[in-house]
């Protein structure tokens, strides 16, 4: 998986959690929760929709790790790579 | 017996919520209602080919689409709801009425502002204090001292006229403590009806819990209608199975209960102590539905969505020595909101007063059906008093009635006492003392049917959820 691809999963995530966000132009090296209305409870959700919908596990001690689209793609794509 | 991940007691507004969120993640979950009806609370129902809502006025919590970090927009998001799914109409505006003297607010804080300014000018700067209290405060905190708010409020505002109108909405619409209330819950409802507001689904309550129910569904929640929970089977600290009304043994890793604390306290075996205390609420109400040939606007009552009233010396909120108290209540016109094209073809008129539980828990039939006549009129002359002069005769136009009292709330709800908002004490937290047990709805605190979606998603979440992630 390329990050690209990952950071699209991830959008695809927060579009579901957040509908009422305008997501097409969200910028990668930018805190997502600085850009977006996100509150603890959505990044919960992010990582409960990762786990729900491709088995991956996120730590807590590793939320840190999803703060931006960069940051997600960095963190996510190995443990999307380890899957296949 | 048979076995489930979460069993949720109560298929209620809270209930729902945490049902869904479970449900969307996987989780094998089954909600028991003694009812055939879902909505607890807020449920509905059909009388003389009608449909009435058993107690909604208005869904508090209105913000307009758009606006940022609202409790309702978080429900819409963690429960996967569409908005528009809710087809939330706004009120026309509501007032309060004491003696002669009004206030009216919208969903538009300035209005409210306003009519303050004009009718109490020299509690302008304490009230914008208040105000600027009331929206610091993070009310949605689990840990929160226990503070009076007539105490805080009074640390603001001197005239206790201005005092009592602004506790007055407050209060009918969620306090189960008397004469005062909890300083938080004050917060919270001052944020949900003041700063934002009321709103209404065209088809009433039936459109959320139709809404709740398809989403539930859709995520794989099983649930069980007409199939209570008659005790709960405990032991080490912990809920070992449930027992249903046909007999049925469920085994469960965690079960979530909406049915109040006192009123889960009560199924519990062997019999627990604190902190599922034995505490339940006191206060209850009447209610009276009238249903008119003639929209609201053409019976001359088309200005008012919702009025709360008083003609007593002061609003005392309290269990009357009476049956009920006809000083205070609250008015509404259901079908009275902003509904654009859509016109309600009859007129609706709602009266709530404060009633006393026990009186009306004992007294035998036939009386009880005389006093609820009695009350039914004593009421509507109360409301007259503060509407405009109706355009017609209303008892010439009126097609239908109805009224609930104490004693059918405890029938449809299980609330001992009909208590509409539970017991005083909350446990905020929704901890029981028992490690898979948890409180959800009206004891944990949470208000109004947003409330209510909150606190099941919240107790989902924090108790069962998170610490799986």
């Amino acid at each position: 998986m390329t990050k690209d691809e990952c950071k699209k999963i991830v959008i695809e995530i927060i579009a579901d959690i957040a509908p009422d966000e305008d997501l097409s132009d969200v910028k990668p090296d930018v805190r997502l929760r600085d850009q977006l209305e996100l509150d603890s409870m959505d990044f919960l959700d992010i990582v409960m929709e990762l786990r729900k919908r491709y088995q991956i596990e996120v730590p807590e001690a590793d939320y840190i790790q999803l703060a931006s689209l960069d940051s997600c793609a960095e963190y996510l794509t190995p443990k999307f790579d380890a899957l296949v | 017996m048979s076995k489930v991940d979460v069993a949720i007691i109560g298929c209620g507004m809270s209930g729902l919520a945490a049902g869904i969120r479970l449900a969307h993640f996987g989780r094998d979950v089954c909600i028991f209602e003694r009812h055939n009806a879902p909505g607890g609370l807020n449920s509905f129902y059909s009388l003389g080919g009608r449909k009435f809502d058993v107690g909604l006025h208005a869904m508090t919590n209105f913000v307009r689409p758009g606006v940022r970090g609202s409790p309702l927009g978080k429900l819409l998001r963690q429960l996967r709801i569409d908005r528009d799914e809710l087809d939330l109409a706004e009120q026309r505006r509501s007032r309060i009425a004491f003696g002669g003297t009004n206030l009216l607010f919208s969903n538009d804080f300035e209005l409210f502002e306003s009519q303050i300014a004009d009718r109490f000018p020299g509690q302008m700067d304490g009230f914008r204090r208040l105000i600027r209290t009331v929206r610091d405060h993070d009310d949605t905190k689990l840990e929160q001292e226990e503070i009076s708010a007539r105490q805080v409020v009074g640390t603001h505002l001197q005239d206790p006229l201005l005092i009592d109108m602004l506790l007055c909405p407050l209060m009918y619409y969620g306090s189960a403590s008397e004469l005062d209330m909890d300083w938080t819950q004050f917060v919270t409802m001052a944020k949900s009806i003041y700063l934002e507001g009321f709103c209404r689904p065209f088809d009433g309550v039936r459109v959320v819990i139709r809404t709740l129910l398809n989403r539930y569904r859709q995520a794989g929640g099983q649930r069980r209608m007409k199939c209570g929970v008659r005790r709960i089977e405990t032991g080490d600290g912990r809920v070992r199975r449930l027992l249903l009304d046909n007999g049925e043994e469920v085994e469960a890793n965690h079960v979530i209960s909406s049915i109040g604390l006192a009123e889960t306290g009560r199924l519990l075996d062997p019999p627990g102590d604190s902190p599922v205390t034995d505490k339940p609420g006191q206060l209850s109400f009447i209610e009276t539905m009238t249903v008119f040939r003639e929209p609201t606007e053409v019976l001359g009552w088309g200005a008012d969505t919702i009025v709360f009233i008083n003609h007593g010396e002061r609003f005392e909120y309290a269990r009357p020595d009476d049956l009920v108290d006809p000083r205070s209540g609250v008015i509404c016109f259901p079908n009275n909101f902003q509904y654009g094209d859509r016109v309600p073809s009859e007129g609706v008129l709602r009266v709530t007063a404060l009633a006393n539980p026990e009186g009306w828990m004992t007294l035998p039939e036939d009386t009880y059906r005389a006093e609820k006549a009695e009350w039914f009129k004593r009421i509507q002359e109360s409301a007259q008093k503060v509407l405009p002069a109706p355009a017609l005769n209303p008892a010439g136009s009126s097609v239908a009635t109805d009224m609930f009292t104490p004693r059918t709330i405890r029938k449809f709800t299980g609330h001992i006492n009909g208590a509409v908002y539970g017991s005083p004490q909350k446990t905020r937290d929704g901890r029981t003392g028992y490690s898979n047990l948890i409180l959800c709805g009206t004891d944990q605190g949470y208000l109004g049917i947003v409330g209510a979606l909150l606190s099941g998603i919240s107790m989902a979440n924090l108790h069962v959820l998170k610490p799986q992630v």
